[in-house]
């Protein structure tokens, strides 16, 4: 004998859909200029559709069940997408628990008998439920690619090796230094320095944060890197409360030349180059122009 | 058996190391060149390894052996053209190669090593006829 409230499902499943819908828009949160209604009452067709297909004697006691695989699949898509088109987690949950209540508004009108009712819809819900768990979890999932992907961009885009002058780099790091950007922050700058044939690099710290003994360690292998590619580095923008912690943490740093600021870093370079400069006297401007 | 040349350049030393070097080699090298400089009088030893693309440990302490030994021969080494990836291998095994001077190219670590020996010459010499010779 197949279950009663399947055969019911499927009867109604117009009704279930115009509900389902009804439930939606009816609630306060909609998001409109996400999702037109259309592509709204497309996406909810279809899982309607899915999932009453699915429902059987069997899969109605288990919501986990693998026969669901194509309503999960189509639900992690919903959610991925919502989660990237900025939907929040609450939206998206009224999405899917608002089909339960439309099915339970259904199974009302159709199932006279209370005990029957009671344990149907006791069924629908947890199917329902599983389903919700399914979801937030492909939407976190989905908003964590989000997060991925520009820390990514983050990192990329945050290392830009400058050159300052002939034979001096600088590289100005904004952000915390973590051991993957340490790489990074390496990699660029001792490619620059192959290709510029600088010898002189200035790392401006006046970006970071904090500095721990952590990113003191990373600082120390870029200069040391640096160093053994036969250029001197600098570290420039070292502000009073970074000295301080230094110091406090006890980290080494008389090995390396430190600046406190990318113009005084910018003057000891020159220095090291021979270079100077100079302020254009008047007078003799003067002199050569008569 | 491969032999990695050492050629002489006035008072200079020059090796180029064009292989990848395997542990042997790398021994022999140390010998030849602190024989060399033995022989030759050499005040700098100028090391290319713009062609290595690998440096583990050993090869690490033998540059770190090769500049001790020819410092205790009154002569200074200098690595020049270290590739990005070799340099962060070393920092990252922990080595960051003491004692041994470096530079981005040959022309570079020329200057270096001339730098070096008129520091040391103008403590005994007088600089300006050093120059002169120049």
């Amino acid at each position: 004998m197949k279950n009663e409230s399947i055969k019911v499902f499927q009867r109604k499943k117009k009704n279930i859909l115009e509900l389902w819908m009804t439930n939606q828009l009816a609630d306060q949160g909609l998001r409109e200029d996400l999702m037109s209604n259309e592509d709204l009452r497309a996406q909810s067709e279809e899982l309607v559709s899915a999932f009453i297909d699915t429902l059987d004697d069997v899969t109605i006691n288990d919501g986990r069940a693998t026969a669901f695989e194509k309503v999960l699949d189509i639900l992690s898509g919903i959610s991925i997408s919502r989660a990237k088109q900025g939907y929040s987690p609450r939206e998206t949950g009224i999405f899917v628990l608002s089909l339960k209540d439309a099915l339970q508004q259904v199974l009302r009108d159709e199932i006279k008998d209370v005990a029957v009712l009671y344990d149907q819809s006791q069924k629908i819900s947890k199917i329902i439920d599983s389903f919700s768990i399914e979801t937030f979890e492909t939407f976190i999932k989905g908003r964590e690619e989000v997060i991925l992907r520009q820390t990514d961009e983050i990192s990329e885009i945050s290392t830009p090796v400058i050159r300052v002058w002939d034979n001096i780099v600088a590289l100005p790091i904004i952000g915390t230094l973590d051991s993957a950007r340490t790489q990074v922050v390496m990699e660029s700058l001792l490619q620059e320095i192959v290709e510029t044939g600088s010898n002189i690099a200035i790392l401006d710290i006046s970006g970071v944060p904090t500095v721990d003994s952590l990113v003191a360690q990373h600082l120390i292998k870029t200069v040391s890197a640096t160093r053994l590619m036969g250029a001197e580095c600098i570290i420039s923008g070292i502000r009073p409360e970074i000295a301080q912690t230094v110091v406090h943490l006890g980290i080494d740093l008389t090995n390396i030349i430190t600046k406190s600021t990318l113009a005084s870093a910018l003057k000891a370079a020159f220095a090291m180059q021979q270079l100077e400069v100079v302020k254009r006297q008047r007078q003799n401007n003067m002199v050569v122009n008569n | 058996m491969e032999k990695i040349p050492i050629l002489r350049m006035g008072r200079f030393l020059l090796v180029t190391i064009q292989v990848d070097l395997y542990d042997r080699l790398a021994e022999n090298l140390e010998s030849d060149l602190v024989h060399m400089v033995r022989k030759t009088g050499a005040r700098g030893v100028l090391i290319d390894i713009s062609a290595v693309s690998i440096i583990d440990s050993f090869m690490g302490r033998i540059l770190g052996n090769i500049a001790m030994m020819t410092k205790v021969l009154d002569a200074e080494t200098v690595v020049v053209g270290m590739q990005p990836a070799v340099a962060i291998t070393l920092i990252e095994l922990g080595l960051p190669l003491k004692g041994v001077h470096s530079a981005l190219n040959v022309e570079r670590g020329m200057e270096l090593l001339r730098s070096k020996i008129a520091l040391q010459d103008g403590e005994s010499q007088d600089d300006d006829i050093y120059h002169s010779i120049e």
